[in-house]
């Protein structure tokens, strides 16, 4: 048997490079061995994009992108549709659990550095896996066609309205109408199912290259290529990845399900927070729902939307809104060159780099549930205050992190 | 910082808060059970009589009931007042035209209303009709105010009337219905224990499913734990 799988295997390798790219990825892949809980998140990223996908399929096979169909469709998927009612929670629930280990993957690569030389492409690659992430998010929110899918895409949608000269002949473009209406719909879905999945995966592909060119970062930032077994050339701090961090990661596979399906299975609305009350009523375009909220992984981005309300600079304060926005998102991609200290990891980083990516943590979180709020002269306050945080955490970077009193990092990892 | 870890892995998982009410009224808490099946027939019984008339459910097909414990013979008889069969959706007998010409606007569909509104916000909505001679329909509402639907069920509940005293307002039985106050609560609970149901049909069968979906995963967690500590042995 096995000389027969072992000649299979020696038909194929002389046809296609499956032992050497499995060796290469996998079983000859070294990573850092003192790899902590932040480190799940890849992986877990990477299960969710399976799970959307999927669900995704069943999903497009009963849904009908037509403005006077799309709701009742969902519904139909709902209640008629074999298990229907799961394949949508794990969807719905998989948009929103995407978000929050995308989130705390990126907070794992501001703790420890995982931005810094050699691995900048890495960050930019999965910094543009990000925006498609959003845009992935924004039009598949459009298309249950509920009250929250269409105003909250009239709010996207004049904000490339906003932008100068060319604003209203774009939004026209993006909308393929002059309003937001079934056209904008049917491109809407397009992009959703076809054209920003197709982008992911390369990108995705992309990404775990880059990856594993660099090798992985770890949380002490230091490189465990630098000490290599003069022998073999391995790294003396490295493990296979296969089969040590598969076998971990199936354990943290396990505990994010527990999660992941204790919220399919018992609160798939997530308190109106995953899954809208507002968008349980069919979009009506002549009624504007008095509070018009993002879901909860748009809101930081949303209360920066809506922080200014004066025009300066001789800016509009919309089109502020719209700079400060995407500013906010787009700032993510320069960490690399912001970041001067001479340590990567917090581990080893001084008291300033501490209290900033605190102040940060804060800021993300209020700004978020802001997000939700509507506004009031505090709230407006509130987040003008925290938008201005939210930024000094990255402009000031290059300056605090430079003066900072670092620890000297350790020759081998640590614990 | 393992307990920062927790701090903000918990951060992340739970809601920030729970939207409100939008009036700022006060909602008198639903007794929702959808396991409770005999509620949730006399529910759908009161819900084809008085609100299907007007209002539709047209995502829910009639024969789904069986889940509540019907057979399809007693879905015919007790349910199906329209000629409809047993399969087909809960159309309103109204026309749409009809409905704007009669009322202003097309009474809402109702087969996710409980999902949009809530529970308790629809116990305390249909518990809060008095007589206003201000408005077009001669009724009011306590929580949606100069609502288009008159108060179909006054017949029941008898006529309220609205008490101001400063900033607080209250509403008191002036001509009382064919039911008493706790029997007209329980009247509307079972109406809108029914509606819970009809918002969202498969979620005991959700929630059955998930209990034994947690277990396999419990057994799970402790294969793939041992697993990975045999393997990693040899790493210090």
């Amino acid at each position: 048997m096995s000389t027969l799988l072992n000649s299979m295997l020696e038909w194929i390798d002389k046809r296609f490079p499956l032992s050497s790219n499995w060796k290469a990825h996998l079983s000859e892949y070294y990573a850092p061995k003192n790899f902590n809980f932040w480190y799940f998140f890849g992986s877990l990223a990477l299960l969710v994009f399976v799970n959307q996908l999927l669900t995704g399929i069943f999903l497009t096979m009963n849904y009908k992108p037509d403005a006077s169909q799309a709701f009742a469709s969902v519904e139909y998927i709902m209640r008629d549709v074999e298990y229907g009612w799961l394949i949508r929670y794990m969807h719905s629930t998989g948009a929103s659990m995407f978000f929050v280990v995308v989130y705390l993957h990126m907070f794992r690569g501001m703790m420890y550095g995982s931005y810094r030389k050699p691995r900048e492409l890495l960050w930019l690659v999965g910094m543009a896996i990000f925006f498609v992430l959003m845009s992935l998010a924004f039009t598949g929110y459009i298309l249950p066609w509920g009250q929250m899918s269409y105003w909250g895409a009239q709010v996207i949608v004049s904000m490339f309205g906003a932008i100068p000269s060319i604003g209203d002949t774009l939004q026209q473009w993006l909308l393929g109408d002059f309003t937001l209406s079934d056209a904008a719909l049917n491109r809407f879905f397009a992009y959703h199912v076809v054209t920003l999945p197709l982008v992911l995966i390369v990108l995705v592909f992309v990404h775990i290259l880059a990856l594993h060119e660099t090798g992985s970062n770890n949380p002490d930032g230091i490189e465990i290529k630098a000490n290599k077994n003069p022998v073999t050339g391995i790294p003396v701090d490295g493990i296979p990845f296969h089969p040590y961090y598969t076998v971990k990661d199936i354990v943290g596979v396990v505990v994010f399900l527990f999660v992941f399906c204790g919220i399919i299975f018992f609160a798939p609305e997530m308190g109106g927070y995953f899954l809208e009350y507002n968008n349980f009523i069919p979009a009506n375009t002549l009624q504007t729902p008095d509070h018009i909220a993002p879901v909860w992984y748009f809101t930081p981005y949303y209360s920066m939307l809506r922080a200014v309300t004066v025009n300066f600079l001789g800016i509009d304060a919309k089109l502020w809104g719209v700079i400060l926005m995407a500013g906010s998102v787009v700032i993510f991609c320069f960490l690399p060159w912001l970041d001067r200290s001479p340590v990567k990891s917090i581990r080893y980083k001084g008291p300033y780099f501490k209290i900033a990516l605190t102040l940060f943590v804060i800021s993300f979180f209020v700004l978020g549930w802001l997000g939700t709020k509507s506004p009031t002269p505090l709230y407006t306050l509130l987040a003008q205050i925290f938008t201005i945080i939210y930024f000094a955490f990255f402009i000031l970077m290059p300056w605090y992190s430079k003066i900072d009193k670092t620890k000297p990092e350790p020759k081998r990892l640590q614990e | 910082m393992k307990k920062i870890t927790i701090a903000l892995l918990i951060l992340c998982m739970t809601p920030l808060s729970v939207i409100a009410g939008e009036s700022g009224m006060p909602l008198d808490r639903a007794p929702v059970d959808i396991t409770d099946n005999a509620s949730l027939k006399r529910g759908a019984e009161s819900f084809v009589n008085y609100c299907l008339t007007c209002h539709g459910a047209s995502y829910m097909r009639y024969n789904r009931h069986r889940d509540i414990g019907y057979t399809n013979e007693e879905i015919l008889e007790k349910l199906v007042y329209t000629g409809q069969k047993v399969g087909d959706l809960m159309e309103s007998a109204m026309r749409k035209k009809e409905g704007e010409e009669w009322f202003g606007v097309v009474p809402p569909d109702l087969s996710v209303i409980a999902r949009a509104r809530g529970a308790d916000w629809l116990y305390t909505y249909l518990r809060a009709f008095y007589r206003d001679d201000a408005t077009a329909t001669g009724w009011n509402n306590l929580v949606f105010d100069r609502v288009a639907m008159p108060h179909v069920l006054y017949e029941m509940q008898g006529e309220q009337k609205l008490v101001v005293k400063g900033d607080d307002k209250s509403l008191a039985l002036e001509k009382p219905g064919k039911m008493s106050a706790a029997d007209y609560d329980k009247f509307v609970g079972d109406l809108v224990n029914y509606l819970v149901y009809l918002g969202e049909p498969h979620a005991k069968a959700r929630i059955d499913l998930g209990i034994k979906v947690m277990l396999f995963l419990l057994g799970m967690f402790v294969l793939s734990y041992f697993l990975k500590k045999e393997y990693w042995r040899d790493i210090h």
